[in-house]
């Protein structure tokens, strides 16, 4: 076989034809593409759940009434669970050898904070808590301090603001102190949370946090509430989440054999619900992009054939002068192989180019996803090989006289 | 001997009809004889000379050449042996056009599996050969009718073989050039080549030494040529 010859023939033969072979090659480059974009930027937000989920910490874990992801509407058998409520919390936290920290919380999204005539949007997320909130869910006060037992004890109405929050409302003067509106009801100001940060690409300090009793007296109690739950190590969670659930199918009165009528989701579980849903993504642009690469395959077919009928005075040529069958052959494979990994290569880079480009201008992050770039380019060009076997063998078995004589 | 052939027969078959375009040739050629086919078109020369270049086998009747039964050979058999040892010039020149002259001339040793290196030195060599060294990396279309005649002169020699084809090589030619071309001919043959040349020119046929004339597929008469016939 003669691999320079059939690279350089195949080269010269791409460039000749540049129009018909980047047509040729489209379907390929947009698919390719498509699956690299999409790929990168789904690795991107991967990389980034599990970047931020690490804060929340390795040793934490919540109960909820209802899962953490739900497609679509909620599930009428999660709707008719039982509440989850602050005596479950407390069982917990008299129980649970394993566990350090037990924070009963609640939240209400959308909520306005408002001093004199400055005020937020609609879109602060209110949360009411108990001491262990800060620890539990990894917030630390910058000025001020904290919810205490005593606010939580005597409902009292007093806040902690998140950096946004702050920035809105108090742009100069200090907000210690003071007192501000949430909806229809005031508090006074009594801590400042430092910056947290964003977690997909949403702010978490667009946050304010009250005692959970006042919030409980404001937004009702017939609530279902977050548990969050801290073990005592890394090394402790299992059995944590053992001894939980456990106290709370008793506290639950959950008949055994049954199913747990809660969830309990940490990050890790969070991170692999993320996970297989980004798999179910990937797997189903897989199956897309790969009759995108048939099509195409048929369309080279198409298009070599069309070229052999071209070039078949070049091949009777070529067998004139003492080319073999497996020469022809080779020279085809070799030129279908090229434009299909060309078409792989021009797609990697768009759209790794496009996936860098929404990473630029949205939230998203991207990256560079290495090892699907190199299954993209090996299946771009198995499609070169393969739909050109046809069209090169038939080349490969031309009458060398007739090839001579086709005008 | 170079050349036996007993009894070749060529049959088309088309369908319904038949050509039968050789019906029964005997010939013989020796090493370095320089050999012209004549005869009127259709009276099966350039058959005859696909048959000779292992191009194309005979339907009937044997082909020895150097020894070796070429009429049971399959094609990638005939490959090689065109490949070692014959080199075709033909009317149309039959050049690569995408080629230039230089890669042109290399093509058999592409595929004889000549190293590069080697490669481009026996080509440059050939084209020196037929006088053609500045023309390396032109094109053929951007080179006259001659110059391409010579670039395929240059490409059938280039793997030395034992016997040089010509299918009728003045024929797309001016007779200025065409007489260059069978100069190049006559040099080559001087150097030890076999050469079978086809024509229907008798002042071409006179630069050969025999000339075997055809009709309807089969030798009519044979001629020496004499020196003094040439011109
Ligand atoms: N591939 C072919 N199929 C059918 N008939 C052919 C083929 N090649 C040549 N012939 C016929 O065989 C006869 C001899 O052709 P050819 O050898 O080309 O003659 P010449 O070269 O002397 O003009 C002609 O009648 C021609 O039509
Ligand atoms: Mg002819």
């Amino acid at each position: 076989m003669n691999f320079g010859e059939n690279i350089g023939t195949g080269f010269s033969n791409l460039r000749a034809n540049k129009l018909r072979s980047a047509l040729t090659i489209l379907a390929i480059i947009i698919g390719v593409m498509a699956i690299m974009g999409l790929w990168s930027i789904l690795q991107g937000l991967q990389n980034n759940v599990e970047q931020q989920l690490a804060i929340l910490g390795s040793n934490t874990f919540q109960v909820q009434k209802t899962p953490a992801l739900q497609m679509g509407r909620l599930d009428r058998k999660y709707r008719n669970r039982k509440n989850v409520t602050v005596e479950h919390a407390l069982a917990i936290r008299d129980k649970a050898s394993a566990v350090k920290l037990v924070g009963p919380e609640d939240w209400q999204f959308g909520v306005t904070v408002k001093y004199e005539d400055k005020k937020t949007n609609p879109n602060v997320q209110l949360a009411g808590g108990t001491p262990e909130f800060a620890e539990n869910n990894g917030y630390f006060v910058a000025e001020g301090r904290f919810i205490t037992n005593n606010d939580v004890d005597r409902a009292r109405r007093v806040i902690i603001l998140g950096k946004d929050v702050v920035k809105k409302v108090f742009p100069y003067g200090n907000p210690l102190g003071k007192w501000v509106r949430v909806d229809a009801d005031r508090y006074e100001v009594v801590g400042l949370l430092e910056e947290q940060g964003a977690i997909f690409g949403e702010s978490q300090d667009n946050q304010v946090v009250i005692p959970l009793t006042t919030f409980q007296n404001v937004y009702g109690k017939n609530r279902s509430i977050n548990i969050t739950v801290q073990a005592w190590s890394a090394d402790d969670m299992e059995r944590a989440i053992e001894q939980t659930v456990a106290i709370l199918r008793v506290e639950r009165k959950v008949p055994p054999g049954e199913p747990n009528d809660f969830e309990i989701w940490s990050s890790k579980t969070f991170i692999d619900t993320f996970n297989n849903i980004a798999r179910i993504i990937k797997m189903a642009a897989i199956g897309i992009v790969s009759i995108a690469l048939i099509v195409a395959g048929i369309g080279i077919m198409n298009i070599m054939l069309v070229s052999i009928r071209e070039r078949t005075r070049e091949i009777g040529i070529r067998k004139a002068v003492g080319a073999k069958r497996r020469d022809i052959l080779s020279q085809f494979l070799t030129e279908a192989v090229i434009l299909c990994a060309a078409g792989g290569i021009i797609g990697i880079a768009l759209g790794i180019g496009v996936a860098e480009l929404l990473a630029a201008t949205t939230p998203l992050r991207a990256a560079i996803p290495i090892v699907p770039a190199f299954l993209a380019l090996l299946f771009s060009s198995a499609v070169g090989l393969f739909f050109g076997i046809y069209p090169a063998t038939k080349a490969a078995r031309l009458d060398p006289i007739e090839s001579l004589r086709y005008e | 001997m170079l050349i036996d052939i007993e009894n070749i027969e060529k049959l088309y078959e088309l369908g319904a009809t038949h050509v039968h375009a050789i019906r029964g040739i005997s010939l013989s050629i020796e090493n370095n004889e320089y050999l012209s086919i004549m005869g009127p078109s259709g009276s099966g020369k350039s058959t005859l000379m696909n048959i000779l270049g292992c191009l194309d086998t005979p339907t009937k009747g044997t082909y020895l050449f150097r020894g070796e039964a070429i009429q049971d050979m399959n094609d990638d058999q005939l490959a090689a042996i065109r490949n070692r040892e014959i080199g075709f010039v033909f009317q149309t020149f039959n050049l690569l056009p995408r080629a230039n002259a230089l890669h042109n001339v290399e093509l058999p040793l592409v595929y004889d599996g000549t190293p590069a290196r080697e490669r481009k030195q026996r080509a440059v060599e050939a084209l020196e050969a037929v006088g053609l060294a500045d023309r390396a990396h032109h094109r053929p279309s951007e080179m006259s009718g001659g110059e391409r005649q010579r670039v395929a002169i240059a490409r059938a020699l280039v793997n030395n073989p034992s016997l040089i084809l010509a299918d009728e090589p003045t024929g797309n030619l001016d007779s200025k050039t065409g007489e260059e071309i069978m100069k190049i001919f006559e040099k080559i043959h001087g150097q030890g080549n076999t050469i079978i040349l086809v024509t229907h020119e008798k002042y071409i046929a006179a630069y050969s030494q025999r000339a075997i004339h055809l009709l309807d597929g089969k030798i009519e008469r044979e001629e020496r040529i004499e020196d003094s016939q040439k011109t």
